[in-house]
């Protein structure tokens, strides 16, 4: 969703400008539910890209698509059987894992057509694609209303709460969960609570970038921290700054330019993650060690 | 008078139709080290897993006196390495990071504390009863000489130094028993020598008693108290020096290791 730029001055952005962007509501509700929900978004990512399950967002979020259009479809709130259809997608990929020993990501593959399928047969008999549907396909944080900012700051207070309060279990189960059932850790409602926690986060980030990118929240900065930092503690707080920056560079740089808020998050995201691989090779480039052939060889 | 850390009776482990473990019956008493040998395929892995509750079995396994299924708080009392522990290689974690989530779950362990109270097993902590997590974590790590690689991230870390870092997360939690699953094989020469003195001495300063599989007979003789031979079946359950004194046990596991690595697509059924 495009937003009008009142300001002819693109070229520079001063602090005055700054103020003026700040002064509107719709922009301070955007930079308030974009950072919370892109710091949850982060935190869960950690986790799930070191689980191997980079794509669950992309997953999930097309089985919340098929959710939306059953909520247009029958008339009520559409993020409620969002949420509902999140949750009962996210259990069922993990029900596929669990018993079925399905690989993480052809679990993924399978809940996502799964849930796309539904969504597009509601939408062709509620009559087709609808400004609605297209906000939620694209994102659209800058019509975030007041309702939405409430449920976006709800679902990231529990979300972080139970991520923090059961911080190590989660941590000893990503790293090896046969090891963690053998301590004594229910590894199997554990998975259940995670992936059912892991899919509200991503219906509540679906305002901020939409169901088509909601991936690069979840994990362009999990691995870009991940490359950075040698403590898991230290990746969380890392790409949680990095995501957070992201947002409100994003929705900056986006109301300047007159681009997309959720593209210009990603691209920024992007950016930042070629920047650090980059960097990181070129600070760590070792120049080759000359054969001893070579060295012995007379000039 | 020791009593048995582990008693399993009868037990048959399969995987679909493949029978892994056939109708073995063995104890491991308190403070032993017990060396488990037998060729690939033997079914050595398919014993521990089942012991430790992570495979479906037919038979009757005690721990501790215990049910494992039925009192699952005792694990925490179990360090287990297996021969391979699968991990994300790009995990952002230092290695008193991996060692320190040994320590989750001390709310079950507690439980299990006053299980283990009642049968009267013996006890020593590695850092002190009082000791906080960190120093527990940096005395795990003292014991496998791991002191100086604790900032160091897991995977960058070397087949025989990664496997210490494993023994040290087992360890931390202060086990009563550990079970170490052919732990010595990705170890050259110098590592297996300290290894196997680590082992050595958690046993002996710790008390914690040991079951490990292995494939070779040198360090079976120096650093086992008694030895298991199986090959599905169980061939031969006894002290160590019984072991070797009698040839023929030797003799049959030494053909049973040649024969299965010239003939390994027929396996060779040792017989009693």
């Amino acid at each position: 969703m495009r937003t009008t730029n009142n300001n002819p001055t693109t070229s520079g952005c001063d602090r005055s400008m700054v103020l003026e962007i700040l002064e509107y509501g719709f922009i301070q509700r955007a930079l308030l539910s974009g950072v919370v929900i892109a710091s949850t978004c982060s935190f869960v990512g950690c986790f799930l890209v070191m689980r191997r399950l980079a794509l669950f967002g992309d997953g999930i979020a097309h089985v919340a698509f098929g959710g939306i259009a059953a909520g247009l479809f029958m008339g009520t709130y559409p993020m409620g059987t969002a949420f509902a259809a999140a949750v009962l997608g996210s259990l069922g990929l993990q029900k596929l894992r669990a018993s079925a020993k399905i690989p993480g990501e052809i679990a993924v593959a399978i809940t996502l057509v799964s849930g796309l399928s539904a969504g597009v047969i509601l939408t062709s008999m509620s009559g087709g694609f609808t400004v609605d549907l297209f906000s939620f396909l694209f994102g659209s944080i800058i019509l975030v209303g007041t309702v939405d900012t409430i449920m976006i700051l709800a679902v990231s207070a529990a979300v972080c709460v139970i991520l923090a309060v059961l911080y190590r279990r989660f941590l000893f189960i990503t790293f090896n969960e046969e090891m963690a059932r053998l301590s004594g850790i229910n590894t199997t409602a554990l998975n259940y609570l995670f992936v059912a926690l892991a899919a509200v986060t991503v219906v509540a980030a679906m305002r901020l970038t939409g169901i088509l990118l909601i991936t690069s929240l979840i994990v362009l900065p999990a691995i870009t921290a991940a490359r950075l930092n040698r403590s898991f503690r230290t990746t969380v707080i890392m790409s949680v700054i990095m995501s957070s920056s992201a947002v409100v560079g994003g929705i900056m740089l986006s109301y300047v330019l007159d681009w997309a808020p959720s593209g210009t998050i990603v691209f920024i995201l992007v950016a930042n993650l070629i920047l650090v691989h980059v960097g990181y090779k070129v600070l760590h480039w070792r120049r080759p060690p000359v054969p001893q052939s070579r060295l012995a060889a007379p000039s | 008078m020791s009593r048995p850390v582990v008693r399993v009776s009868d037990l048959t482990v399969r995987y679909g139709s493949v029978l892994a473990v056939d109708s073995i019956s063995l104890n491991v008493d308190e403070g032993q080290i017990l060396g488990v040998i037998g060729p690939n395929g033997a079914g050595k892995t398919a014993l521990f897993r089942a012991i430790l509750g992570l495979n479906p079995y037919r038979g009757h396994v005690e721990l501790f006196g215990q049910r494992p299924e039925a009192h699952k708080h005792i694990r925490p009392f179990i360090g287990y390495v297996p021969q391979k522990m699968g991990f994300e290689f790009n995990m952002p974690m230092t290695v008193s990071d991996v060692v320190s989530v040994g320590l989750v779950n001390t709310k079950a362990a507690g439980r299990g504390a006053a299980l283990i109270e009642r049968g009267k097993f013996h006890r020593v902590s590695m850092a002190g009863e009082r000791a906080g997590k960190s120093e527990r974590v940096a005395k795990a790590l003292e014991a496998v000489d791991l002191g100086h690689l604790t900032d160091r991230r897991i995977g960058s870390l070397s087949g025989g130094e990664l496997q210490r870092a494993f023994i040290a997360m087992a360890l931390v939690k202060d086990p009563l028993l550990m079970i170490l699953d052919e732990p010595a094989t990705s170890m050259d020469v110098r590592s297996r020598e300290s290894f196997y003195s680590i082992i050595r001495k958690a046993n002996r300063k710790h008390g914690i008693t040991v079951v490990l599989s292995l494939h070779d007979l040198d360090p079976l003789r120096e650093h086992t108290d008694s030895v298991v031979c199986m090959n599905r079946k169980l061939c031969f359950h006894g002290d160590t020096d019984k072991f070797f004194a009698d040839a023929s046990c030797v003799k049959m596991y030494t053909e049973a290791v040649l024969h299965d690595a010239h003939h390994q697509q027929q396996p060779y059924h040792v017989r009693m």
